[in-house]
């Protein structure tokens, strides 16, 4: 035995000092990250577990009210606890409503992306061009256009009313309907483009083969087409599930305040009502939400692809 | 064309049902300025339990007819039957014909047995049966040990047993063959070539093949069909095509040929009379409806015709040059020779063990072929 380093030595000391620069080059990322995503997150937390200020803000005192607030109701004046029933409300409508988003913009986006992906070279970039035409438009000013879409007086109930199918205007607006309409045209995009990067791979052959096997048309999107865009699928919809569940611009024009979602509930906490803590509280109840549906669903589909790899 | 059009009518009529039978079938990709014209009036008939192939280089619309007859695509004109029922216009999935894709298109998302069984799921067989199926399929390809992996955790020649197995478990009347082999290396090759002609006389299944190799036509086909630029030169056996090529371009596909110029002095009774471009004259065979007259192209194979040393017979052989080249192929020895007129003659003799090498470049050579080694061509 010597001291000179064997071969595996210089590997290993090689190995070793690769990884603490890997660190060292990583540090100004990791900083970044725990500044920007960590640290609030963690005030927010911090809020929500303090007494709400009689003004806003909150006071230094340590207080489970907030949380108790989320899920329960004390009466003013006889003090008998209830389920809040507005929040319990407003939950179920935000899940629903984003759950139907999300099946909406699937059945628009598939179709859509297929025909795209299916396009020469040259006209795919066209069309994946006009697909992101609409994010140049501020949110605020494409929702508005929606609610002059449906309104009473709007493009619809005119035109629905001159060619005399109906009399009376339909109330859309200040509706689910209408909030999920609104949310699905902003979140489309979102749908369309992982759906087509996974389209695009597709190998074209395999669904002349699966013609070629028998297979009908419809044979072929089950059994062939879905199973092999289904990265896609689960990426579009994790994109569309997650902003509509906290979505706030959306509902606040079209629901008309009457039909809150989540993200209206917590700004009124922060605003109007002055009870951050609760505010505080209720968003960390909407990222335990999304966490619980990711989680849920990326277990179904890992147990129906057969825990493949 | 019209010539073996009528031959082929007559074949269909005579009670012998052809498997497939294009009848003028035109393909036209595109329109105006960018139009292709893939297939131009092509005509066949492949019988029940044939290895046909369909050999030409690339471009030529062998592929273009296999969508044709797989259903990928439709003709622009003329009608293409499956036993003797028209089935232009329908659908892949209502012909009972499969194709094995040169790139194999296996479904990387299911197992090997998964992708043998699709087709037979797709035609709603009870289960029992496509396990039979499934069984008897894996042991045909031997890849029963493989059954449940998956696609990518196979190698080039076992993705190609399961695409071969995945085509013939539905049993088709025709399987399409889209240069299966040409993604393999030269011994798992020359290995398939053996497996697909086993397959082919077990299952007893007619299979079209489709290849621009031109020695992997000759070893496997009952019939070739010669394709260039969207038609077909020539349908035969291997030897018909070898020996006896119609047209320039098919003797020029198939092995080395040496083209002669010729002048046609007598022809009378099958037989024709030539004088070469060296003044020498020859008489051979004359095609069957050929009726030629002034110049000429006589074709000779490199094998058919013999080397010596000029000088050692005085005016004997048929051309007499300049040795420019020789390269040892190991089984034999090619010679080329620069002829007065300045081309080149390839001849080709076979090796014998403990062969003196006999010629040396530079040195003046006669060559000499036999009279019926000679196939006339129109010019």
């Amino acid at each position: 035995m010597t001291n000179k380093p064997t071969g595996i030595d210089r590997i290993e000391n090689a190995r070793k000092k690769r990884t603490r620069r890997n660190w060292l080059l990583s540090t100004p990322a990791l900083i970044v990250l725990i500044c920007a995503a960590s640290g609030p997150l963690l005030i927010v937390l911090a809020y929500s577990l303090l007494s709400a200020g009689e003004y806003g803000g909150v006071t230094w005192s340590f207080s489970t009210d907030a949380w108790f607030n989320v899920v329960f109701h004390r009466d003013i004046f006889d003090e008998t606890i209830g389920l809040a029933d507005a929040h319990l409300l407003i939950f179920w409508r935000s899940v629903k409503l984003s759950f139907f988003t999300t099946l909406t913009t699937l059945a628009i986006g598939f179709p859509t992306a297929y025909f795209i992906a299916t396009r020469n070279r040259k006209t795919r970039s066209m069309w994946l061009f006009l697909i992101t035409v609409p994010f140049w438009t501020n949110l605020l000013i494409r929702t508005f256009a929606i609610l002059e879409v449906i309104r009473n007086e709007g493009l619809i109930n005119t035109a629905l009313r001159a060619l005399e199918i109906i009399h009376e205007p339909i109330q859309m607006l200040y509706t689910d309907f209408a909030i999920m309409v609104g949310m699905t045209y902003v979140f489309l995009p979102l749908m369309v483009l992982p759906l087509y990067a996974s389209m695009e791979r597709l190998d074209f052959n395999l669904i002349e083969a699966a013609y070629d096997l028998y297979a009908t048309r419809y044979q072929v999107l089950r059994r062939v087409i879905v199973p092999l865009v289904k990265p896609g699928i689960i990426a579009g919809s994790i994109l569309v599930f997650i902003p509509s569940l906290g979505a706030f611009v959306t509902p606040r024009v079209l629901g008309g305040g009457k039909k809150m979602m989540l993200g209206n509930l917590i700004e009124l906490q922060f605003g109007a009502g002055r009870n951050w803590p609760l505010g505080a509280a209720l968003s960390i109840t909407l990222l335990g939400i999304v966490m619980i549906a990711l989680v849920a669903y990326l277990r179904s589909t890992q147990r129906s692809s057969g825990g493949r790899r | 064309m019209t010539h073996s059009d009528d031959l082929q009518e007559e074949k269909t009529g005579s009670g012998l049902k052809s498997a497939i039978h294009a009848q003028r079938m035109t393909k036209i990709f595109g329109s105006g300025k960018d139009q292709v014209i893939a297939l131009d009036d092509v005509s066949l008939s492949i019988q029940e339990n044939e290895f046909f192939t369909l050999l030409g280089p690339s471009g030529c619309g062998k592929t273009t007819l296999l969508r044709l007859i797989a259903g990928f695509d439709h003709p622009t004109a003329g009608l293409i039957k499956l036993q003797g029922k028209d089935i232009s216009h329908l659908p892949p999935y209502r012909r009972s014909v499969n194709t094995v894709f040169q790139s194999y298109a296996l479904f990387p998302h299911m197992t090997v047995a998964k992708n043998i069984s699709f087709g037979l799921e797709m035609l709603g067989k009870p289960k029992s049966a496509i396990a039979d199926t499934v069984d008897r399929m894996l042991a045909l390809v031997k890849m029963e040990a493989l059954r449940n992996r998956r696609i990518d955790q196979l190698s080039g020649g076992q993705q190609q047993r399961v695409a071969l197995a995945r085509a013939l478990a539905p049993q088709p009347r025709v399987l399409l063959l889209d240069e299966p082999l040409a993604a393999l290396d030269y011994k798992l090759r020359k290995e398939m070539q053996f497996e697909l002609k086993r397959l082919q006389h077990e299952t007893g299944i007619t299979f079209i093949f489709v290849t621009h190799d031109q020695e992997e036509a000759l070893t496997m086909s009952d019939r070739i069909a010669v394709m260039n630029a969207g038609r077909i030169l020539q349908i035969g056996t291997p030897r018909e095509i070898y020996n006896h090529p119609v047209e320039r371009f098919v003797a020029d596909f198939i092995g080395n040929t040496n083209f002669l110029s010729a002048k046609v002095v007598s022809a009378a009774k099958g037989r024709v009379r030539l004088r070469l471009f060296t003044g020498k004259e020859i008489e051979t065979a004359l095609p069957v409806g050929m009726a030629p007259q002034g110049s000429v192209t006589a074709v000779v194979r490199p094998e058919y015709s013999l080397i010596f040393a000029d000088g050692a017979v005085a005016g004997a052989g048929e051309l007499s040059g300049r040795l420019v080249n020789i390269v040892y192929f190991g089984t034999d020895t090619h010679y080329y020779i620069r002829l007065p007129d300045e081309t080149l003659f390839v001849t080709r003799s076979q090796n014998q063990r403990e062969d003196a090498e006999a010629f040396h470049i530079g040195q003046s050579v006669g060559v000499s072929f036999k009279p019926n080694a000679i196939q006339v061509l129109r010019d």
